[in-house]
């Protein structure tokens, strides 16, 4: 469990995901999965081409996408970013996704989907 | 940069490529008084399929190769266009892009579409053919310009000569503008990208101005101004701003320390980490205050990852920026 990579249209199917930016690249495989409302976590650790999961709406989390080199955003519990964060997203070709789940329902889905985890277990 | 997911060059055209520009103008008419015989010589001649039926500068209809065909086959080769011509007329605008001409055609199943102007003259016509010709060709030129100027870019420093050349790129930072936050980074990583820098080291970059971005928005009074000073081999970043300072350096730069309010917190920043991911992200960074005067943050990154000091021979350090 947990080792490999999934296609975005797979991705929106699991999470029951409404698409909120236009054009997307369905196909487009996502590498990796991490889940965070701290950006500079996001920043210290997820891997270009991951999955962000997060609870922030804020454009900060569209430009910390686009920093990184994620490869696209699911929001959790049905939030959804204002016109700007939207409009921002589609500017820089980063698809955003919200989902009707929580962040730790949603995790478990993706996991247990087999989806890699992009955050580092410290132990 | 590759893991950035991007819709194919084709499908962003056929949103954007006006009809006009893929449209063949010039087109051939027939009048609805034109014998099928002397059509099927016009279509031979002009090696079309088809061509729309203008009465007194008026569209009222389409015949096509079809028709003739339907014709010959019913012994009708000698009635006028106008009884054997189709009526319904499928058009679109000249202004509209590619992609409402695709629906039509996908919707209503015909050959060709009638092209008007906005007060529904006839301009021109359109096939299936003329589409992928169309989007063929924008693609060459674009992909030639964008070639050209990506070449023009990667060479700068070759192309411009001095003992030390060096390209400075300043960018002004808000005080408490939290939205606008990440916006001179993000020109900051699309100048590396058209500079031809390798995707990884550009998001580190990205990453370390990103943070410092976000430190001048929460901490600076005034806000302050990144400096990035590119060279062939090294990229310099500086933030300045004049106050308020910090009290103990050190401190400051301990994981998980921050004097940032709630309200940034909340916002996904401020959790202490900023610091330390800058200096995760460059080969050297230097952090100068002094409480009650301004701060000025170097950091200092190699463009090109074989040298860095994690591969060179001593491990040597970059140089201090003075």
């Amino acid at each position: 469990m947990g080792n490999r990579t999934v296609k975005l249209q797979e991705i929106v199917e699991i999470v029951e995901g409404t698409i909120l930016t236009e054009r997307v690249n369905m196909d487009l495989d996502v590498l990796s999965c991490g889940a965070s409302d701290l950006m500079s976590d996001v920043l210290a650790f997820m891997k270009p081409g991951s999955l962000l999961l997060t609870g922030l709406i804020h454009p900060q989390s569209i430009r910390t996408a686009e920093m990184a080199d994620l490869a696209a955003i699911v929001f959790v519990r049905g939030k959804t970013p204002g016109l700007e964060a939207i409009a921002l997203a589609q500017e820089l070709n980063i698809p955003l996704i919200a989902s009707p789940y929580g962040m730790y329902e949603m995790s478990g889905l993706l996991y247990k989907a087999g989806l890699t985890p992009v955050m580092p277990v410290v132990k | 940069m590759a893991q950035v997911p991007k819709f194919t060059k084709i499908q962003e055209l056929i949103y954007e490529l006006p009809i006009e520009r893929v449209m063949k103008k010039n087109v051939v008419q027939v009048s609805p008084d034109t014998t099928m015989t002397e059509l099927k010589e016009i279509l031979r001649v002009n090696r079309i399929s088809g061509a729309p039926v203008v009465e007194e500068a008026r569209l009222v209809g389409v015949i096509s190769i079809e028709d003739l065909i339907k014709a010959l086959v019913e012994g009708d080769i000698q009635a006028p266009v106008r009884k054997r011509m189709t009526t319904q007329m499928i058009t679109v605008r000249q202004d509209e892009s590619v992609i409402e001409a695709v629906k039509k055609f996908t919707q209503y199943k015909v050959g060709r579409l009638l092209v008007v102007n906005e007060s529904g003259g006839l301009t021109g016509i359109l096939t299936g053919g003329d589409i992928t010709r169309g989007l063929l060709e924008a693609i060459s030129l674009d992909y030639h310009a964008e070639e050209i100027s990506r070449y023009r870019a990667k060479h700068i420093f070759e192309d411009i000569v001095s003992d030390q050349t060096s390209l400075i790129l300043r960018y002004k930072v808000k005080a408490k503008d939290f939205n606008s936050g990440g916006r001179a980074s993000s020109k900051l990583k699309r100048a590396l990208d058209r500079l031809g820098a390798v995707p990884e080291v550009i998001r580190r970059v990205a990453i370390s101005s990103y943070e410092a971005e976000m430190n001048l928005i929460i901490h600076a009074d005034e806000g302050g101004e990144i400096i990035a000073e590119l060279q062939p081999e090294v990229m310099r970043i500086t933030t300045i701003d004049h106050g308020p300072g910090i009290p103990d350096v050190k401190e400051a730069m301990s994981l998980g320390f921050s004097t940032a309010p709630n309200w940034i917190r909340e916002l996904g920043f401020g959790a202490g980490m900023g610091l330390a991911n800058i200096k995760r992200c460059a080969d050297f960074m230097k952090l100068e205050s002094k409480a009650g005067a301004g701060t000025q943050l170097d950091i200092v990154i190699y463009l090109r990852p074989e040298a860095t000091d994690e591969t060179s021979p001593q491990g040597e350090k970059p140089q201090e920026p003075a």
